[in-house]
């Protein structure tokens, strides 16, 4: 703005120093707000707690020779209490646990607990954050595919590429070659085709392509209904499913709990973006001649990223206490790496006599799920001015 | 009204369809086969597999198994590939067994969530309420299972009861009083398992929704013309703070099917879910895929009711 401008400003505004910016930024206001909800603070400093045992478990259990060995048995201290010194006399000076002393207590085959919480920690986080990064990548996508370009029409050649394209992966997977490369050819041909269709902007009206560019259903309606057929599943039931069907590996958990867990994501951004695009900066944005992906991508997500972050923290809260559910049924990271969920679930048969193998493992998953659930929803407080007055 | 219940009813009918193929894709393109489960088996030679596997239609191309299988569930005619008992049979058993924990559990909910959430909106910002809001994250929180060996500890240490099944096992002639609360004792710890979230989510919904009322102008006026406090808490406020709890008792139905996997595993409790998780083990895809479209039908079912019911109760709804 040129300073003429502002100085009519002032006379039209009636103020002598015209509009003054807001007395604090934003995140100013969100450090005061959060200040204030006590629980939403709690939750924040623990997981932050959380984060650097986790890092620290990451780098003092692995390597050749782990600081804290989570996999070390001994036979002869077995099922040891929390705080318990080890009989020095029974062990080789290598067995001695690296505080000299058992923090945690010792399982059944006399590993040190401690050792193995700190590795699980990093288990469960990365299991959270991969698991909530998918689910939020796929949903923001989606999301806003479907809220920016809803309106748009999916065309008979559309259904009929994609249709082309999905049999030749299948194919392609099931080991039909020849014909699977065949048929993902005529998909990318016919995609390429219709760039240069478009270019030269051919018009032609023979029957058969008036029928192949027929318009069928929007785009939004696609991608809701998917998002509809997704939550008809049983979310546990086909997690374990898939997760039974599969080869264990922590990264098979991660992806599908990711892959089921986008469908709120979608919903959110779709609502925002559907708000968003009658605004006027995207139309500024537009007359600008800014490509739509940009426009979706730098301007308009950054808008709608509130419920999502919302979301996405209690997203990560729920994928603790599946993959915690998971191990606990057996079915999580295989045995030799230790997660909390299978050291509880080791544990349990020693119930009676050793509670600490049930109680150590428990309460770590509550109070980090704990923290997690406060935090977001702390989170949608403050970040939607609607219901501060209202809590 | 009846375009849009024609309407619904086909968009759920196609969605089914959908969740029909994508189930079915996903148990059979992962990797392995159910006639390969137990390879150690002496009686598994390679003509038992090979008879397995045509008995089952195993060895016909995908679409093929697809309208077979699904031609023989709507007919009935399914077995389970474990122990060649009808698929509806065994599912009707195991469902009348998780009959009893759901009905519990849910009464157990909504008996409790209410009042819980109505006293918190009450005494908005006060002790009780800000105790009930941490508690009701706790039990959010919670691990199902640990929460379980907790009671479990609790109830077994306290009152020496057993809980573990459906009921004691030889426990035959004793009186009828003995028997009927040995059968509470067993039922009542899965079912207040069961219940814990579902109060805790639920309670935090009525508190919030009475909030939302409360705001209103209608209840500041109800407040100052003097009427006391319960009428306006109970008669004005409340009553329209239930409009959205209608459609909920819609969304509860696939509850029937889903159980709890891993609180019927702990306890040994005969029902859904814990067959749908020996299924998964046994790999008896007949019985995952029907428990998977009986409850798929289950979530449209209740969402349809809940649409329906929100328009009956709510006239200014005209979808």
């Amino acid at each position: 703005m040129k300073k003429t401008d502002t100085h009519t400003l002032h006379k039209e505004t009636g103020l002598e120093e015209g509009p003054l910016p807001p007395k604090e930024s934003r995140t100013q206001e969100f450090w005061r707000l959060l200040r204030k909800n006590r629980l939403a603070l709690a939750g924040l400093i623990i997981f932050v707690f959380f984060f650097s045992i986790a890092l620290a478990g990451l780098v003092l259990t692995s390597g050749n020779k782990p600081v804290f060995d989570p996999a070390m048995v001994r036979l002869q201290e077995k099922l040891r209490p929390p705080l318990s010194h080890p009989h020095l006399e029974a062990i080789s000076s290598e067995e001695t646990p690296t505080l000299g002393i058992y923090l945690c207590g010792t399982d059944d085959l006399g590993r040190d607990v401690f050792s193995r919480m700190l590795q699980g920690a990093w288990v469960s986080l990365t299991v959270g954050f991969v698991a909530v990064g998918i689910a939020v990548l796929i949903g923001i996508v989606l999301g806003g595919i479907s809220g920016y370009f809803g309106r748009n029409p999916v065309r008979v050649d559309h259904i009929l590429v994609a249709c082309i394209v999905f049999v030749g992966a299948g194919l392609l997977i099931g080991g039909v070659f020849l014909a699977g490369v065949g048929l993902l050819c005529i998909g990318c041909a016919y995609v390429l085709f219709q760039r240069w269709w478009k270019k030269v902007g051919g018009q032609s009206a023979t029957p058969l392509i008036r029928l192949f560019s027929a318009e069928t259903f929007s785009v939004d309606t696609l991608i809701m209904r998917l998002v509809d057929i997704m939550l008809c599943f049983p979310v546990f039931f086909l997690i374990l499913t898939v997760v039974a069907l599969l080869p264990a590996s922590m990264y098979n958990i991660m992806i599908v709990i990711g892959l089921t867990s986008w469908m709120g994501t979608t919903r959110f951004v779709r609502a925002e973006l559907l708000s968003l695009r009658e605004q006027d900066f995207v139309t500024a944005a537009k007359a600008l001649g800014v490509s739509d992906w940009r426009i979706i991508f730098r301007h308009m997500i950054p808008n709608a990223m509130a419920p999502v972050l919302v979301s996405a923290t209690i997203g990560i809260a729920s994928a603790i206490l599946i993959e915690a559910g998971l191990s606990f049924l057996g079915f999580g990271v295989p045995p030799p790496h230790a997660t909390w969920g299978n050291v509880l679930s080791d544990g349990k048969r020693f119930i009676f006599d050793a509670p600490w193998l049930t109680f150590i493992p428990g309460f770590a998953i509550l109070i980090v799920v704990l923290a997690f659930n406060l935090f977001g929803e702390g989170l949608r407080d403050i970040l939607n001015p609607k219901l501060r007055e209202r809590y | 009204m009846l375009s849009f219940i024609g309407r619904s009813i086909i968009q759920k009918i196609i969605t089914l369809f959908f969740v029909m193929v994508i189930s079915f894709l996903i148990i059979h393109l992962a990797p392995g086969e159910p006639s390969q489960v137990d390879p150690l088996n002496p009686k598994f030679t390679p003509e038992m597999v090979e008879r397995f596997r045509s008995a089952f239609h195993l060895d016909k191309p995908l679409h093929v198994q697809f309208v077979y299988f699904y031609r023989d569930l709507f007919t009935g005619k399914s077995v389970s590939w474990k122990d060649n008992e009808p698929v509806l049979k065994k599912i009707g058993e195991r469902f009348l067994n998780s009959l009893p924990l759901f009905i519990l559990a849910t009464i157990l909910t909504w008996t409790l969530a209410f009042p819980i959430g109505i006293r918190s909106a009450i005494a908005r910002g006060g002790v009780y309420d800000r105790s009930a809001t941490f508690f009701s994250y706790l039990f959010y929180s919670i691990p199902g299972f640990f929460f379980a060996y907790i009671l479990i500890l609790l109830v077994v240490n306290t009152f020496h009861v057993p809980v573990i099944g459906m009921k004691t096992f030889g426990f035959g002639d004793v009186s009828v009083l003995r028997t009927v609360m040995d059968r509470v004792w067993h039922l009542l710890l899965p079912s207040v398992l069961g219940a814990t979230v579902g109060i805790a989510v639920l309670s935090r919904y009525v508190r919030s929704q009475m909030l939302e009322v409360e705001g209103q102008d209608y209840v500041r006026t109800a407040k100052a013309k003097g009427l006391p406090s319960e009428q306006v808490h109970y008669k004005h406020a409340l009553r329209n703070a239930l409009l959205p709890f209608v459609t909920m008792f819609g969304l509860m139905l696939p509850g029937l099917i889903g159980g709890s996997v891993i609180i019927e595993s702990i306890f040994s409790w005969p029902g859904m879910g814990r067959m749908a998780f020996e299924a998964i083990l046994a790999r008896d895809y007949p019985i995952i895929l029907s428990v998977n479209f009986i409850s798929a039908v289950l979530v449209l079912a209740g969402t349809f009711i809940s649409d329906v019911l929100y328009m009956v109760v709510d006239p200014r709804i005209r979808l």
